[in-house]
Order: C-alpha cells, then structure tokens, then sequence
C-alpha cells in the first residue's frame, strides 16, 4: 500500500498524479497543515479536486493549478486553454458548475515572446467565454533567464453549489460512465515532446466541462454519486483513487473503451497503455445502474459528451483495485509510476 | 505490446518511408528490410526499423493455419477421448 | 471500443471467438498429457507483456506452468552495465537511452536518480534519434545500447549510416540463442519445450533453433506477439510435448522464414562480435553479449572513456542488492514469491532488483497479477464478461 518512505529528493514521480504524488502531499502537506476551520466540509485531508467551505446552507468550492506544461502549444490547445479548463473542471467534478470567478497568475521567463503570451491570453479569454467564467484578478512575475522554463501559470476557481458530490460516493453496483474518448491529451503531448515524429490526428481534448456537466446533472438529479477528471495517470489514476476513496473494487470492460484509432496506433507504437495517458476535456461519472440510459443519453446531446460510453461497474471484491476484462481474459489495472516512457522489446 | 507493429508504406524517400499504422503515420528505415518495398505494402516495425515485408497473402495463410490447429486437435482429441475419459474417471477427478 | 479506421487484417488475430477455441483446445491437451505441471519457457519479454496485457494468464490451463525466461532484455542487463551508463552520465556526458532503461537500478542509482541530481539523460525511441541529437550537438552523446538481437540491428544500421563524429555506443546488447543453451542445461529446470520471440526469428531466421533441438531434444515453436498467435504457439508447443516430438515448428510464417533477414544479419555481424559475457543472475553466457568490432573503436564509449564505476561506490552500496535473486528469477528457477524481498522491500515504486522495475520483469508482473490470478467474478456484482453495461 502507501509507502512510508518518501526519497531525499523530490523527483518527477511526484509531480506525476500518481500513489508517490499522493503520498508526498499526504505526508508533507496534509500532515503538516493545520485541520482547517469548522466551515470547512471537504479540506485538504480529503485531497479532492477542490475545497468545500460551508456558506449559509450552499457550499463555497474553491480550487487552485499550477500549469507547467511543456510544449506552450501543441495540437488541440494551448497553456491557456488548459489553465482555464483545468480549474473550471475541478470546480464541475464537484458539483458546481457555475463558475463566479478565476484568477490567472502568470510567472514568465525572462525572454519569452511577447506575441506568444498574447496568444495565450486570447486563449484564456476564449476558453473562459465556452465556459461562462471570468479572469477577475491575477499577478504578474518575470524570472530571469533559465530560472524558469518559459511560463508557469496558475489559476484558483471558486464556484457555489447546493451539492457536492464527492469522488468518493461509489457503491458496489453502480455503473462507471466516461464522457469520451480517453488518453487524447496525454498521446498529443507526448509525441510532440519526445519528437516521437508522429503525425496524425493527435489532438489534445482539452476543453471545459462545466455546462456538459450541468446538463448532466439536471437530467438525472440524484443518480450521479462520484465524479473526476482522469487528468495525470489518466483513467486508471482517477479509478484507483475512487475506488480506494470509496472501499470498492473495480470490473472495467476492455472492448467498452472509447479510443480514437490514432490515439490507440500511437499507443501500440509507444508500448504506453491509453488507460494511464491524461485528459484534459473529459470526465469518469459515478452512476446508480437504473439511470445509466437517461445519463448517456443526455451526455450524448452534447458535443464534448458524444463519444459517452459506460465501461465498468463497482464491486464489493477486491477492494481498490481495477480489473480489466479484455475480452481474453482478465487482468488487474495498475498505476504507473511517474509518466509513462516510450518502451522497446 | 511489443513494437514490432505492422503498418502500411504511404510513401518512400529515399531510406525513410512514411507509414501508417490505424491512422497515425511515422517515419520508418529501410536500411535494415531484405526486400525492396512500395508504397501500398505492409511492413513490420522495430524501433524505426522496418525488419520485414509482409506478404499480403499471409494473413490468411496463418488463419488457416490456426484452423487447422484446432481442427487437428480436436480429430486427435476424439481418438483419445474415450482413453481420457476412462483415465479421468479412473483418478477421480473432474479433468481440469 | 471505436470503430475508426481499422486499416490492418492484424485485428483478426484479437478475434475473441477463437482466442477462446483455442484455450480450449491448450486445456485438453494439457489435460491429455497427464503430467502436472507441463512446464514451458518463454524467452521474450514482450511476449510476457502480451500474455500480461491480454489478461491470458488468467485463462491458462492450471497444469500449464509457462516461465518467462531470461527474456527481458532491461532485467539481464547486469549491475556492472548499468554502472557505467550511470558513471558516464554523472561524470557530465550526455547520455541518450530507451525508456525502460532509466528506472533501472544499478550498485547505488539508476539513471533516472543521476538526471535527478543534474546528469543529462535522454530518453528515446530510436537509435536514430539519439543520431539526430548527435548530429545537433558539438559534444559527445553516448548511446547506451540494451536490447536483443532485433534492437542491436537497428543500432547496426544507424552505426553503418554513417553517424556524425560525436556519437558514441556503450553496447550492452544481448544475444538469445545461448541462453537458451544454458537454461537447457541446467540440472534444476524442468522446462519442456520453449517458446521462441517472433520478432527476433523475423532477423535470424527459424533455422537457428535447429542445432538446438537437436541437441537438447526440446521442441521449439516460434510465436508472434497477438493474443491467437501466442495461444497458438502454446498450442502448438503442448502438442509437440505431447507427440514427444522434438522439432521447430514456425508459427509466424507471415513474419518468420527459415532463413531470416539475410541484409539484416549481415550488418549486425558487420558491427558486433559476440563475447561471453555476465547476464544478471546467470553466472556466465558463452556469445551472449554484443560488442562493437575493433573497427568502430571509435565510437565505442569504452575504449573512449576512461568510465569511473569505482567512483560510484563511494556511496554505501545498496545492502538489498544482495539479497535479490532476480538472475535465479529469469532462469525459471525460482519464483517470485521464494524472494525474501518480493512484495516487501521491493515493490514496484522502490524496486531492488530489475525483474521489479521492468514492465516485462517477471516480478513486476507478479507483483500485478500473482502467477495464475484467480480473476474470475466470484458474486453477482462481479460483472460478467461482455455483460457489464449496455451500449
């Protein structure tokens, strides 16, 4: 289970979503931090996609992301799409879906092109329209050269929701739906920044979520119980954390995933399983059996949901871990470490 | 996932060709293949390499070939079923 | 799963139907053989990472024990190897690699840990890329080499090509065919027949089994790596045991030839010469390490380099390493579960031995799957294959 044992040095493996990310913020951060006043419904030590502080009878959810991704722009998106996106997503994964404002600080390097960060800004601009959310304050920095790689971004949300809905709500039974298809981001950002030379319909599906979810959730009010972005670590992260946040276990359905043929190509030649490369643009619902049908078909409707596919169900066996059932056989899903690497034989 | 992954030539320059494997397409070296290659054929890849033509042809042949596997399995099986049958029965157990 | 753009008649051969046929028939023929277990070896890595991905463990004949062989070219690359990529690396030469080498511990660190603490490590996946990366460059970049015969052509090739004066080749490719040899050998294995890896018999040819089989009497089958071309290499394998029939037998004609990739062989022999050498574990394999010939002295990072291993230990070597019987692992003749460290110590996320880092390693699967995992729904919220959910 969580080792106990965290290196000297802090090294990419725990920046990467997966256990030794979770296990660096339990012990240095969440440990370390005070338990936060009695308004506070979820905090740090719940290690959600947000914070829920109660107000009157609403929550406040509040979210914050730092942005470090490398390349700035790749195929489907930009550093800005993804900053906005980021957070507008987290805020929707609990349940609040109305954004009332973001703050956008930017670190920029000393020497980074005016025109690109122009190009950014745009970006946010236009990601926040999709997403019916505001830039309403930020902060500026310049680092000198090489002190930092380009630009960072960081971004907090706030959003006001009558319910939360934890990613810990999963009950043997219920059904585990996925807004599209998976491993996108990840696959497009990777060829580009190994120079893997892969051309084709890689793209990025990084997008807001928030109004796909409303709709989501208006038309099936009480039947989503759990919801997540699959971003660092992809499907399998997200799953491994729900199913361990809720004591379930896991069956998924191989043939059921939704793969985009490129994604699934640039997969077979990287040796990098599609279920451990992020999103940015979907989400993986916790849903009670009987209103799988109504919850396809509203996502459906939309254009982010219309590859929505019910791929797994929760199970009281083997709690916290994930079977896949390929169609061969079985086999049990298990986090990778750090971002996958390009394999040989 | 081994990365000797069929894909097919799109075009050739030179040593390098462009290959598409299910819609995404790489640059693959001829330097190491034995035969001489065309756009429209398929070719197996390692590590950029490409280490083989695929005939056409023998996707089919080696279905057969499985066919035929199981069908000479399953004569070889009828003769020894009845001897099986009565071993299993003999040591009790349900065969598996 | 998406209907896209198929393209490829390869998809036939994940055909679910008869994937189940011939389980099937794997199982009667075990079952008619009598012995228990039928003890089998694979030397492929990729060929374990198939049966892993595809879930076939789980549905493998109970009497069937199939042992994944030294066949993981990252685990069988031995401590001393990975110290001079590791020595080179922090002695501020640019190293480019695949990616399954970086995780790899040696005496004190792997490479990852020295790019942690400022060494610069490149992660390719293609020798030609670290070519390219070369030819960019004003200083030397050393491609530290690992893989079996299939992965050695490939840098054979990118040596011949001309590269530019700054690429170097620390080579610690490895050659199959004598290990085999060794594992045939040995008083304590119990191994039956071996599978052979499809894409390495792609360069050499099916004819290089011969000698072989006719030595030891052990049948050999060469497989390819979908889920119908290894359960009908098995298949195939069980009826040769059974037949007590010792023979090569091709089944991957649509890659493998008898002879094998004469142009490709060619260039490897060009470039290596084959020395004995240490695999992890295995004390001594005649011809199984590849080495570059004295007429590209040049480009060899050994001769090069004066590489520093002794500096590395002045760091306390890593006491578990002794304990770790990864070399005992790979020969088949262990299993994971005899290792004091299995599970406890060396786990996946702080591994000891390189059988735990590999995604091929057979601990690492273990570790995952637990040998013959019993995965099979037991109540009903277990979800019955193809039954979970609607469309």
């Amino acid at each position: 289970m969580a080792p106990s044992v965290l290196d000297e040095r802090i090294t990419l493996k725990y920046g990467a979503g997966g256990q030794a990310m979770r296990t660096l913020i339990q012990q240095v951060f969440v440990d370390g931090m005070a338990a936060g006043p009695p308004h506070v419904g979820i905090g740090l030590a719940a290690m959600d996609d947000g914070a829920a502080l109660r107000i009157g009878n609403r929550w406040l959810v509040m979210t914050t992301d730092s942005h470090v991704i490398h390349p700035v722009f790749f195929p489907g998106g930009d550093i800005g799409r993804l900053a906005v996106s980021g957070t507008v997503n987290d805020l929707a994964m609990m349940g609040a879906t109305d954004v009332l404002g973001l703050t956008c600080a930017v670190i920029i390097e000393e020497g980074f092109p005016r025109a690109d960060l122009v190009r950014i800004q745009r970006s946010i601009r236009e990601t926040c329209e999709e997403a019916g959310a505001f830039v309403v304050t930020g902060d500026t920095k310049v680092m000198g050269k090489g002190e930092l790689d380009g630009i960072v971004l960081n971004t907090t949300g706030i959003a006001m929701t009558d319910r939360v809905i934890p990613d810990s709500g999963l009950r043997p039974g219920d059904r585990l739906v996925v807004t599209g298809t998976i491993g996108d981001h990840g696959m497009a950002v990777m060829a580009r920044r190994h120079g893997l030379a892969l051309e084709g319909d890689l793209r990025s599906d990084v997008a807001p979520l928030n109004r796909l979810v409303r709709q989501v959730l208006d038309s099936a009010p009480d039947a989503i119980v759990a919801m997540k972005d699959p971003t660092r670590g992809g499907l399998a992260s997200a799953l491994h954390e729900m199913a361990e946040k809720s004591r379930v276990g896991i069956v998924l359905e191989e043939m059921a995933l939704p793969v985009t043929s490129p994604v699934r190509a640039a997969g077979e030649l990287l040796g990098i399983d599609p279920v451990h490369v992020a999103n940015e643009g979907k989400a993986v619902l916790g849903v009670r059996p009987d209103a799988v049908d109504v919850v396809l078909a509203a996502l459906r409707e939309h254009h982010l949901g219309r590859d929505a596919a019910c791929v797994g169900t929760c199970t009281d066996e083997r709690i916290g871990s994930i079977i896949l059932d390929t169609g061969f056989g079985r086999r049990l899903v298990t986090e990778v470490e750090g971002e996958p690497l390009p394999r040989i034989c | 996932m081994c990365l000797g992954v069929p894909g097919k030539i799109i075009e050739i320059d030179g040593v390098i060709a462009t290959v598409d494997f299910w819609g995404v397409r790489k640059q693959v070296r001829l330097e190491v293949v034995d035969e001489p290659v065309q756009p429209g054929d398929y070719i197996l890849n390692h590590v950029g390499y490409a280490i083989r033509r695929i005939p056409p042809g023998e996707i089919q042949a080696t279905l057969a070939l499985y066919e035929e596997l199981l069908a000479h399995a399953e004569r070889e099986d009828d003769l020894m079923a009845a001897d099986v049958r009565g071993e299993i029965q003999g040591a009790g157990n349900d065969g598996r | 799963m998406m209907a896209g753009n198929r393209g490829f008649d390869e998809l036939k051969f994940r055909d679910p139907v008869r994937a189940r046929a011939l389980s099937d028939t794997l199982g009667r023929l075990t079952t008619a053989i009598g012995r228990s277990p039928v003890s089998i070896m694979h030397v492929c890595g990729s060929h374990e990472q198939a049966i892993a991905r595809f879930g076939l463990r789980a549905t493998l004949p109970r009497d069937l024990n199939v042992i994944m062989g030294p066949g993981c070219p990252v685990c069988i690359t031995d401590v001393p190897e990975v110290d001079e990529g590791v020595a080179l690396a922090r002695q501020g030469v640019r190293i480019a690699t695949y990616g399954d080498m970086v995780k790899v511990p040696g005496t004190v660190m792997s490479l990852a840990d020295a790019q942690a603490e400022g060494a610069r490590v490149d992660v390719v996946y293609s020798v030609s890329q670290a070519v390219e990366i070369a030819r960019q460059s004003d200083e030397p970049l050393v491609f530290f080499a690992t893989g079996f015969e299939t992965t050695a052509v490939a840098t054979a090739a990118a040596i011949l090509g001309g590269p530019p004066d700054n690429f170097l080749v620390l080579s610690a490719h490895k050659y199959i065919p004598p290990v085999m040899e060794i594992v045939a050998e040995m008083p304590a294995t119990r191994v039956e027949g071996f599978l052979a890896a499809g894409h390495a018999a792609t360069i050499t040819g099916w004819g290089v089994f011969e000698p072989f089989v006719a030595r030891h009497k052990l049948p050999v089958v060469v497989a390819g790596f979908e889920p119908l071309d290894i359960l009908a290499g098995l298949v195939k394998l069980v009826e040769l045991i059974g037949e007590r029939r010792a023979a090569v037998e091709n089944m991957y004609p649509r890659c493998v030839t008898k002879e094998g990739n004469r142009r490709a062989q060619e260039q490897l022999w060009k470039v290596f010469r084959p020395i004995g050498g240490r695999w992890r574990g295995i004390a001594h394999v005649p011809n199984g390490n590849l080495r570059l010939r004295d007429e590209w002295a040049h480009l060899d990072a050994r001769r090069r380099f004066d590489i520093d291993v002794a500096g590395l230990w002045d760091y306390a070597p890593r006491p578990l390493v002794h304990e770790c019987i990864c070399g005992d692992i790979m020969a088949g003749i262990k299993s994971p579960t005899d290792c004091a460290l299995f599970g406890k110590e060396c786990v996946p996320h702080s591994p000891v031995g390189a059988c735990m880092v590999s995604s091929e390693g057979t601990c690492k699967i273990w570790h995952q799957y637990g040998g013959h995992p019993d995965l099979a729904p037991r109540s009903v919220t277990g979800g019955e294959s193809g039954a979970v959910c609607a469309r």
